[in-house]
């Protein structure tokens, strides 16, 4: 065989593999959308579940989400912002910022079952916040915590130094050129790799499953140290503990949990062309 | 905005100097003429000591086009309006050397009674003081067919001397007491002859200058 | 005579265990202009980030012997590296002006040390677009953003933004390497006539470039200073053999 040919091949096989990925994705979201979306009534996002889950809807679960998905940006985002700006702008290179990196990169790869764990033993029953929002959301936090530092790290790095050097050398002092010259032109990737990050905790279901998630709970949650319902244990709950609810609850809240992570991801794309457009002429 | 503001005060002071120094160079000639019709040997003697002065701004205009060359970088025109300059200076220098000579020759035969009155050397003399003048405001305002014409009036200079020489020659053989005074008055329509080809040089320099073409004028 | 603005003596500088600058002893006076010539990596631009300690944010760099401003001593502890800076600007070498509008990008600094109301920054972005030789290339759209002018504009708008806090000194670091020949040209006018009010030190590796700008010149060989003189005298008559291997492209 000619190397053009070889090469021909080649290209199409790799061609085609890509493509399959495209193809995975589609076929789940045809799956989840084709026998959720019939599910998607005004009803079904507005009210509570009814008759152990197998009727009504799942807003409980929703607002849950959303608290959970707020109290970890708020806990999150600061932390990561700042351990990333120490690490870039301040800390020399030294045995405790190889020791910070070492613990970012751990903490990355602990499974997320374990956060839950650890959030029970320190949160719900060591700090005695019960399990309650706020002890959910610290535990996402601390999950999603190493996204938001290398995420932010990145961005802070990607600052052209001749932005810093331009300021410095105008007799701005350190704390200054980090405020109003390295943070805003770092702000889009901090702000899309944050976004890209919650959307993940958003979805997950280990660490809530023993800091906050409830197993039914149709009420609204009165403070930060109420249970809350959560979509992704919602859905777990009604595909396996509750045998004769309607196919179309499950494909229903997975559709809705599916749109909310998706929603998020278009937010930070969006986020991203916003400030590429900023950037330009 | 206006760039290059440097090079351009650089070269118009370069053209001032190179300006200053022909008309030393025409008051030079003009003075050693005056001196030998009149026999004025003080004035001959102005010639003579005004001639370091014509040295030294030779060198001065030698380094600034150096300088100009060398810091500036010219390029082109600008290249060959300093390289113009150069050349135009040592001609000039000389020139002047030309105009020195005369005066010598006229401080030796001053006293002396002329073997025969001056009239085509006067006439020499004022002819080349017109080419130093057409050929520096030709450099100065790139008209190449000014200097073409200027160096035209080199053959009125070649014939005055082709005929000076011939008159010298027929009272040298008439009366052979006269070679002396006659051989310094050879010397000098030598010396305009001469004069007005370092002329027709300026004027080459000049067309070179205005097209970037080798130009001979002088036949 | 004019008088001595900045004045290194000794001046030794390590990078770690480096040396990349070996006893260095020059004067800059007021209001001419000093450039820097040598090949890469022969100190010149590590010289220069000494005059107004951009070198600080380099770790391991240290720094031996004295250097002056107006006889103060750069180094001394008790130096206010601020107030330094506010004295001795800074134009690097590839234009990098904020992502932040023409205005904007001019009112940074004094903004930063204090000016506040808006007529008198109006003012200094004015007058330091003006020195710069950019108001009427941009005085119609100080409020769009500077990463849309020209490269070349682009230089100007910094040099433009190193003026707004009035330095009397102004380090340029291969101020043009990155622009086209009429830039450059610009550029280069444009140091000519600040020169009348601010003493200006350039590193430039472009040989021509300093015999046109430059009232003296220093060239540098591996973090020494091999000779300083009179432009004129090092680009047509220089003492050191190794000066006149280098400006006449003969370097081994």
């Amino acid at each position: 065989m000619s190397p053009k040919v070889t090469e021909k091949i080649a290209f199409a096989t790799l061609r085609a593999i890509a493509f399959f990925i495209v193809l995975c994705l589609a076929v789940v979201l045809w799956d989840i959308f084709s026998k959720g979306l019939p599910a998607l009534t005004w009803e079904f996002i507005t009210e509570n579940p009814r008759r152990g889950m197998t009727e009504g809807g799942i807003f409980p679960a929703i607002v849950g989400t959303f608290y959970l998905v707020l109290g970890t940006i708020i806990f999150a985002l600061p932390i990561g912002v700042m351990t990333a700006i120490y690490l870039v702008e301040y800390a020399k290179e030294s045995w405790a910022t190889r020791m910070i990196r070492l613990a970012v990169v751990n903490l990355a790869g602990v499974p997320s079952v374990v956060f839950g764990l650890f959030g029970l033993g320190f949160f719900v029953l060591f700090l005695g916040f019960g399990v309650s929002i706020l002890a959910g959301s610290l535990t996402l936090a601390l999950m999603i915590l190493p996204v938001i530092i290398t995420t932010s790290e990145e961005a802070l790095r990607t600052v052209p130094r001749g932005y810093r050097e331009a300021s410095l050398a105008l007799g701005a002092t350190k704390l200054q050129t980090i405020l109003f010259i390295v943070l805003p032109n770092a702000m889009p990737g901090i702000l899309t790799g944050s976004i890209l990050g919650v959307a993940r905790a958003a979805g997950e279901t280990a660490p809530i499953l023993l800091t906050v998630a409830a197993f039914f709970l149709p009420r609204l949650p009165n403070s930060i140290f109420d249970q809350v319902m959560a979509l992704p244990y919602h859905l777990y709950v009604i595909a396996t503990q509750v045998p004769h609810a309607d196919q179309s609850i499950p494909y229903g809240t997975a559709a809705v949990l599916m749109i909310l992570v998706l929603g998020l991801n278009l937010i930070a794309i969006l986020l991203r062309t916003y400030f590429r457009r900023m950037r330009k002429v | 905005m206006a760039i290059r503001t440097e090079f351009d005060q650089s070269l118009r002071d370069l053209q001032a100097k190179l300006l200053h120094m022909g008309t030393l160079v025409e008051e030079a000639i003009h003075k050693s003429t005056e001196a030998l019709v009149n026999q004025d040997i003080a004035l001959a003697d102005a010639v003579i000591d005004g001639d370091d002065e014509l040295d030294r701004l030779q060198l001065e205009i030698e380094d600034s086009c150096m300088k100009l060359i060398a810091m500036q970088q010219p390029m082109a025109k600008d290249l060959r309006k300093i390289s113009a300059a150069w050349r135009i200076s040592v001609e000039l220098e000389r020139m002047a050397d030309n105009a020195v000579d005369i005066a010598k020759s006229c401080r030796r035969i001053a006293g002396q009674l002329y073997i025969k009155p001056l009239i085509d050397i006067p006439l020499m003399s004022e002819i080349c003081q017109q080419m130093v003048k057409g050929g520096l405001d030709s450099y100065i305002k790139d008209d190449k067919d000014m200097a073409i014409k200027m160096s035209e009036m080199d053959h009125k200079v070649d014939a005055l001397y082709k005929q000076v020489f011939r008159e010298l020659l027929a009272i040298m053989l008439e009366d052979p007491k006269t070679i002396a005074q006659a051989t310094h008055l050879l010397f000098i329509a030598r010396h305009l002859e001469r004069f007005g080809d370092h002329a027709t040089n300026i004027a080459e320099s000049v067309v070179y200058l205005v097209t970037g073409e080798r130009a001979y004028l002088n036949e | 005579m004019s008088k001595i603005k900045i004045e290194a003596e000794n001046l030794k500088l390590f990078y770690g265990d480096f040396q990349a600058l070996k006893n260095i002893n020059l004067t800059m006076k007021e209001k001419e202009v000093t450039a820097l010539i040598g090949l890469s990596g022969c100190g010149k631009s590590t010289f220069l980030r000494c005059l107004n300690r951009m070198n600080d944010i380099i770790p391991n760099c240290h720094v031996e012997g004295k250097l002056t401003f107006e006889g103060e001593d750069i180094y001394h502890p008790d130096c206010d590296v601020v107030a330094l800076r506010k004295k001795v600007g800074m134009v690097f070498q590839a234009p990098n002006p904020f992502p932040k509008t023409v205005y904007e990008n001019v009112a940074y600094a004094p903004k930063l040390h204090g000016t506040k109301d808006r007529a008198s920054l109006d003012e200094i972005v004015e007058t330091s677009l003006k020195q710069a030789a950019l108001w009427d290339e941009v005085k119609d759209r100080l409020h769009k953003p500077a990463l849309g002018l020209s490269g070349g504009q682009q230089q100007r708008l910094c040099i433009a933004r190193a003026l707004a806090i009035k330095p009397e000194v102004l380090l340029m670091d291969e101020p043009t390497s990155a622009l086209d020949p009429i830039s450059t040209l610009k550029i280069e006018e444009l140091i000519r006539e600040l020169k009348q009010h601010y003493t200006i030190i350039i590193v430039t590796h472009n040989m021509q470039q300093a015999a046109r700008v430059s009232d003296r010149t220093a060239f540098f060989l591996v973090g020494d200073l091999v000779e300083v003189d009179d432009t004129e005298v090092i680009f047509t008559n220089p003492k050191d053999q190794r000066t006149e291997d280098y400006i006449t492209g003969r370097f081994g």
